[in-house]
């Protein structure tokens, strides 16, 4: 069993910040598609096409049959640990901080044989589950977890380096008027986020919500306007060094598309709340993340982007809203450049039309502002950084891997 | 010039600027990010709120200067209403800030107070007998003054001074009649408040809606918004200075606003 985490005591403010680092990370191109795999929280390996052999590690002929048919495919992530050890010192700084730290070999179900980091409750010769994991250098990892869920086994510290669990860590909803950040702040909240920062823009325009919003545990409502540089900023400087993760709410979302719209009032809206709004959050908060990536339990873990599916491929009907998504997906590719190097993962969670006022007339499937707050702490629980929630951004990412022209054709109605 | 005529000497009225016979009040509010906008249906286009992005502060942007790049709507902050900017007003001339007759832009002010009634009452609605009764202790309004409504409004903290409840706006306003008055029978020169908008918060349910705007700017007349502290003028006697930014077609402006005022006239 898991040694639960303890809350953390209060930083000493006088104690230097150790500077974050960062595993080894360079894979080769074709390693890259276990981070692609990791990156989305599936199990994928090489499969031969020729002979079925699946393949570990990564290589571009198949070892069996020399074929360089070898595509990724989900596999079967289940295994025995065959042997163990633990590394007691290392040359390498990150571990060397780390150590001792132990490693084994799993025999997969699927065939191949993988050495991995281990979880504290796994021991030699019994079953595990592996997973690939994004570690602090962006790149993926094997790590062999207990066969079934033990207890705090999330609070395991090997584990914790490739997750962004929101337990004990302080979280900064952007925006708490939409329906979108109150469910985020309850989740958070009931996740066991040390201080559920909610950000609330004029403050002199009421809304439904507001009083529900107070009365959740550990929710600090602070003034914060994304619109508004100088806010930003303020808030970055008043509490950036003790936000661990800012989950951006903000949201846009107006019907209608490029060439139909009228004038360029409600695109600059569009632009200035999701592109510049998240642009002004990447500039005020990411410096201060990206030092306090190693910051103790509750270091600085996530950034976390809502997008809509349709960053990926636009949606005529709203044609616009879609554009500026496509916008911030592109900033986030960049910001995730940016922040690696704290450890930092930007987390970009997909979905589409939401079960809210502005879709109000798009028939269903639509994901709910809970479902979308729940998937949002999944995600970080499991230290991905590519999420797609619900039908409509599934379908849209399987339609976009199989054919985008002929997507973009079908989006078109 | 006529040589019968004594001409004004307008030196005399720099010195008393100067030495505070004129006294300067200003009657403008400060531009800042969190002052309340009007707000309309959330589908309707919207009045860009004042925003301030800085350009250099002596930094690797611009060594030795600091300064800012701003956006804000024609209507964001202390602001002044063309008669463009109304439907009723669209085809007049001279209807936009740039080409406005600036002579326009200083006339005198009759303040009238109903901050007392409006303490209490955030749906005050100024009257026809209402103004009866203060042109009773001050004299009749002067054709060519403007009207401006003392509220106290702009002493408020920012969520009373919106007003914003379930069913809109609660904020003290002329009724459509007093405001039709005020242009046919006054001939005033323009309505200013402390409130967001010249017209009551509730003003949409009025028969014609927003009669403040309907009116005076279908008849020429000006507006001015979110003023501030009108409890420092006389009821009459205040010169108020308000000339709008010079933009194309533009239907408004944010300005600042000046009154002078006689030291002895309060």
């Amino acid at each position: 069993m898991t040694e639960p985490l303890v809350r953390p005591k209060r930083k000493n403010p006088l104690k230097r910040t150790r500077l974050p680092l960062s595993p080894q990370g360079t894979r080769s191109r074709t390693a890259h598609g276990l981070t692609a795999a990791a990156a989305e929280g599936r199990f994928a390996l090489q499969t031969c096409l020729d002979c079925g052999a699946v393949v570990y590690p990564p290589r571009d002929a198949c070892p069996s049959c020399l074929s360089a048919r070898l595509p990724f495919r989900d596999v079967a992530n289940g295994g025995t640990l065959l042997a163990e050890t633990t590394v007691q010192t290392s040359t390498d700084p990150y571990f060397r901080e780390r150590m001792p730290w132990r490693v084994g070999a799993v025999k997969l179900d699927a065939g191949p044989i993988v050495v991995a980091h281990l979880h504290g409750d796994v021991v030699e010769s019994g079953r595990v589950r592996l997973e690939f994991k994004l570690d602090r250098s962006g790149s993926a990892v094997a790590i062999a977890l207990p066969e079934k869920d033990t207890q705090n086994m999330a609070d395991d510290p090997h584990l914790r380096e490739m997750t962004c669990d929101p337990k004990f860590r302080r979280v900064l909803i952007t925006d708490g008027r939409s329906v979108v950040g109150q469910a985020m702040a309850k989740t958070f909240s009931d996740a066991g986020a040390g201080i559920v920062f909610v950000g609330l823009a004029n403050v002199w325009k009421p809304f439904p919500g507001l009083d529900t919003l107070r009365k959740i545990e550990r929710v600090e409502i602070i003034p914060l306007d994304i619109t508004d540089t100088e806010s930003v900023t303020e808030q970055a400087e008043q509490n950036g060094a003790r936000i661990d993760i800012v989950v951006n709410t903000a949201e846009h979302v107006r019907a209608g598309g490029i060439v139909g719209r009228h004038g360029m009032t409600i695109a600059r809206e569009e632009m200035d709340i999701r592109y510049f709004g998240l642009l002004r959050l990447a500039q005020a908060f990411g410096p201060v993340l990206r030092s306090r990536g190693a910051d103790g339990v509750n270091s600085a873990t996530a950034f976390v982007n809502l997008l809509s599916v349709h960053a990926l491929m636009n949606w005529p009907e709203f044609g616009s809203y879609s554009a500026a998504e496509a916008a911030c997906l592109s900033a986030a590719q960049c910001m995730r450049a940016e922040l690696r190097p704290g450890g930092v993962k930007v987390v970009n969670v997909m979905f589409g039309p939401l079960d809210t006022e502005w879709f109000q007339t798009v028939p269903p499937p639509k994901v709910t502002p809970a479902a979308l707050a729940n998937a949002v702490i999944r995600a970080l629980k499991q230290g991905v950084e590519d999420v797609f929630v619900g039908d409509v951004a599934e379908d849209v990412r399987a339609r976009l891997a199989v054919n985008p022209k002929a997507l973009e054709r079908e989006m078109a109605g | 010039m006529a040589d019968h005529v004594a001409p004004i000497d307008l030196l005399a009225f720099a010195r008393a600027v100067s030495s505070g016979d004129v006294r300067v009040i200003d009657l403008t509010q400060t531009l800042a990010q969190e002052f309340p906008t009007i707000v309309l249906p959330p589908e309707l286009g919207q009045c860009a709120p004042f925003r301030i992005e800085e350009v250099s502060r002596y930094d690797e942007r611009g060594p030795a200067w600091y300064w800012n790049n701003i956006s804000l709507g024609e209507h964001t902050g202390t602001h002044f209403d063309a008669p463009i900017h109304w439907i009723s007003g669209k085809d007049l001339p001279e209807n936009a800030v740039d080409t406005i007759d600036v002579r326009k832009f200083i006339a005198p002010a009759c303040v009238i107070d109903c901050s007392k009634e409006c303490a209490a009452n955030p749906d005050f609605a100024l009257t026809i007998p209402f103004v009866k009764q203060w042109e009773a202790h001050h004299g009749q309004i002067e054709p060519g003054s403007w009207v401006l409504l003392r509220t106290d409004w702009s002493k408020r903290s920012y969520p009373d001074y919106a007003g914003l409840r379930d069913d809109g706006a609660h904020t003290p306003g002329p009724e459509p009649a007093v405001v039709k008055w005020f242009v046919e029978a006054r001939d005033v020169h323009g309505f200013g408040t402390e409130t967001i908008g010249t017209d009551f918060g509730q003003g949409h349910h009025f028969n014609p809606p927003y009669p403040a705007h309907f009116y005076m700017h279908g008849k020429g007349r000006f507006g001015l918004q979110c003023l501030t502290n009108l409890d420092l003028l006389p009821p009459k006697g205040a010169i108020i200075i308000a000339a709008p930014l010079k933009i194309k077609q533009g239907s408004g402006s944010p300005l600042r606003v000046l009154a002078l005022v006689a030291a002895a006239a309060k």
